[in-house]
């Protein structure tokens, strides 16, 4: 906020002159507060609560009634209606007395680590390839920005399609050449393999993209000057394309970090969390733990405050190796 | 809002008389005391939610509602086709939200005691669509209740038997198995003398527990509240189900897709045994390469040391509770007549999905349905599953379970353990275990 210069002046007189100055800020700022508060701030303050609680759907009632078609109605106190079980929610899924909590988190760690690196290292490569002048080169971004605009749930299911193993693409390409079919969703690996292809196949567009955009503000002299100097291309990448491309880098694997970390369709859609839920990230094992069945909302929320915790460490640490490297953002 | 006028008993009754005298052998309780009442003063605006398969089960569905309309012309049915994977969630949420829920629901069977315990549905005891409560079949119509009341009708009962290609069959010269083991060296013939596949055991929790109420093994027992799931014969019926794909009698089932894998298998004659339900009746009928109805061959699934057992299944027309006093009248007389003796028949003729009302399968038309009469005797001998709220979340912890035994041959007394302590951690804490 601005600051007005009058030290002696009463606090409240500076608010008041604040206020005159500046009052139609103000008022057009208390919209977006009202909607935040209400779109955000209550939700994640009840969503917390509800961690502390079990709440699920058959016992939020303090009473079921049960209504007859020939008329009356007959109402029953919920024998199980919900109470406050304090930090229970945590134990439990922390424990792993429900769910596989830990389990989760380390394939969602490698799922990530996977998806970012491999999105982020090919997307790199490609945007430095067709940044250069070449014939067709409008053709070759058209087509490398095409995942992109398929719909994720269909490239999820094609890429599932094609990985089938009875009547899958893949299987029958191997067997052409003499090998065996592989039982893709028969083991995690394989089947976290075939996820994670999926996801780099939908990912690398985004992160191509926005890399060639970086490459296009990396001033051109700085090449000419490089090669004048006799610098060797890698040396021309590693001193003037990378430290260039820095800022827009540091952005775009934070967003895919917390994209990836999140990414519930492939998973979901592709493995389906086979084999036998080992392929499952946080994200789709909250989901089926809380929503298959009689829908558990305290449980939902304790995973939802655990992968928002995970997320918020990750963000703050981040944050801090960037401003150690002498980045403002 | 509450209370029932005389007007609508008599209402009932009439159109009792109407719909179900006409084809029904046992005697409808007579309209005798009430003059007839025109079944076109009855008006109100329906949702039905249909879970059955759009594309070849609803146009039938929607044909029936037509008819519905020739008789009652101020009753206009909103039909809207809700794929069944999403219905129940669906239902769920709008219900709790008190908006967006239909006033008819066609549910699935473990999802009626669970709607129920929450207050979503109507009890329809002492309703007209009870009033000939005996007619229904008993296994069918357990689905249906829960804490002493009844809260729908079934509307079509099904249960798993064992599907063949006819034209393999005989191919390689084998009759169709009545045991698993008869089954095992049937598959291994086929697969020897045909060169196709001999059988796909689908590594999903319902379809192994024709294996495990086949050596006598049950999920719970409700009566004494106790976890059985980990019992030694389930844990035999397992080792059956997994020998049948050591062996190479079944194909090396998937862990994902694999229902819709056997299918596309089966249909295009590149195996020869499946076991599964009438439901895909009307999908193999559809289904020139395999040679039509005429070439599939039904028999009751095959048994184990104690039984042949399958589950039963199936589906039931419910009211949601919000539905206004006023309308349910005529929505029991829209589910009166959408699950009457002849509704009934003509679904069976139409589809080949099986009655529930024992007196449709008196109706001459299904008598002489090959279809029907084959998978009569499954039917009949089908098990009942635990009526329980928790029933449908049984079966995530068992697909978990069925596809760490079938596909990554782990112990199956190890992943049965971890089953029942699944139930007793998440599904029913009350109940002991082993």
């Amino acid at each position: 906020m601005s600051t007005v210069t009058a030290g002696a002046t009463p606090r409240s007189s500076t608010l008041r002159r604040n206020w005159d100055k500046h009052w139609a800020a103000w008022a057009m700022v208390v919209p977006v507060v009202a909607v935040l508060a209400v779109l955000i701030f209550y939700p994640l303050v009840n969503g917390i609560w509800l961690t502390f609680t079990n709440q699920t759907e058959a016992n939020q009632l303090a009473e079921i009634c049960t209504k007859s078609i020939t008329g009356g109605e007959v109402c029953k106190e919920n024998p199980n209606a919900w109470s406050f079980v304090g930090l229970d929610n945590y134990v439990n899924v922390l424990t792993g007395k429900i769910g596989e909590f830990w389990q989760w988190t380390g394939t969602t760690l490698i799922w990530t680590v996977a998806g970012v690196a491999f999105h982020y290292g090919l997307g790199l490569g490609l945007a430095v390839m067709i940044h250069r002048e070449m014939r067709f080169r409008g053709f070759y971004r058209v087509l490398l920005v095409l995942p992109w605009a398929v719909p994720a749930f269909i490239s999820a299911f094609a890429w599932k399609f094609l990985f089938n193993e009875q009547l899958g693409l893949v299987n029958s390409l191997l067997n052409a050449v003499g090998i065996d079919s592989v039982a893709w969703f028969a083991d995690k690996w394989t089947a976290l393999f075939v996820a994670v292809i999926t996801n780099i196949w939908l990912g690398v567009p985004f992160m191509m993209v926005a890399l060639l955009g970086g490459l296009q503000s990396i001033p051109e002299e700085l090449y000419e000057s490089a090669e004048i100097d006799g610098a060797t291309p890698w040396q021309r990448f590693r001193n003037i394309t990378l430290p260039g491309l820095r800022p827009v880098s540091m952005t775009v694997i934070l967003l895919g970090t917390i994209w990836t970390f999140n990414m519930f369709p492939i998973i979901f859609l592709v493995t389906e969390g086979q084999p036998a839920g080992a392929t499952e990230i946080l994200v789709t094992g909250a989901f089926r733990a809380a929503f298959e069945g009689i829908r558990n909302y305290s449980l939902a929320s304790t995973y939802g405050v655990l992968i928002l915790s995970i997320l918020l460490i990750f963000s703050v640490f981040y944050r801090r190796v960037l401003r150690k490297q002498g980045e403002v953002w | 809002m509450r209370r029932i006028t005389k007007g609508l008993a008599a209402l009932s009754s009439v159109a009792l008389a109407f719909t179900l005298v006409a084809c029904s052998g046992d005697k409808e309780p007579a309209a005798s005391d009430n003059k007839a009442a025109d079944p076109a003063s009855l008006s109100a605006e329906l949702t039905w939610w249909d879970t059955s398969d759009a594309k070849n089960e609803g146009p039938v569905f929607q044909d029936l509602i037509k008819q519905f309309n020739a008789k009652y012309p101020n009753i206009k049915i909103n039909y809207q086709s809700v794929p069944f994977a999403d219905a129940q969630n669906k239902f769920k949420t709008a219900a709790a939200a008190k908006t967006g829920a239909p006033d008819i629901l066609r549910a699935e069977v473990a999802w009626v005691p669970e709607f129920a315990s929450l207050g979503y549905l109507y009890s329809l005891d002492d309703s007209a669509l009870l009033a000939d409560a005996s007619d229904y079949n008993e296994t069918a119509l357990a689905s249906n209740k829960f804490d002493g009341k009844t809260y729908g009708v079934p509307q079509v009962t099904d249960s798993l038997a064992l599907l063949y290609n006819k034209e393999l069959v005989e191919k390689a010269g084998v009759t169709v198995p009545k045991t698993w083991a008869e089954l095992k060296t049937a598959a291994q013939t086929v697969k020897k003398k045909t060169g196709v596949e001999g059988l796909y055991v689908n590594p999903a929790g319902y379809f192994t527990l024709p294996f495990l109420y086949g050596e006598g093994g049950d999920l719970v027992d409700t009566a004494n509240k106790k976890i059985v799931v980990n019992s030694a014969q389930n844990v035999a019926g397992l080792n059956i189900a997994k020998d049948l794909i050591d062996s190479g009698a079944s194909v090396k089932p998937s862990a994902t897709d694999s229902y819709g894998t056997m299918m596309t298998l089966f249909k295009e004659k590149k195996v020869a045994f499946i076991v599964n339900g009438p439901w895909e009746v009307a999908n193999m009928k559809a289904a020139p390469a395999f040679g039509g109805l005429e070439n599939l061959g039904i028999a009751p699934v095959p048994a184990g040391s104690a039984r042949a057992g399958a589950p039963i299944g199936g589906h039931n027309y419910v009211v949601y509770s919000g539905v206004p006093q006023e309308k349910a009248a005529a929505a029991v007389e829209f589910i009166k007549f959408m699950n009457s003796a002849e509704s009934q028949a003509a679904l069976a003729d139409k589809l080949g999905v099986l009655p529930t009302r024992k007196s449709a399968y008196d109706v001459a038309s299904v008598k002489s349905n090959a279809v029907i009469s084959a998978f009569k005797p499954v039917i009949e001998s089908a098990v009942n599953r635990p009526w329980i709220p928790e029933g449908g979340q049984f079966f995530g912890p068992l697909d978990t379970m069925a596809t760490e035994v079938l596909v990554q041959n782990k112990d199956a007394k190890a992943s049965l353990d971890a089953v029942a302590q699944k139930y007793k951690a998440e599904v029913v804490p009350s109940y002991a275990t082993n």
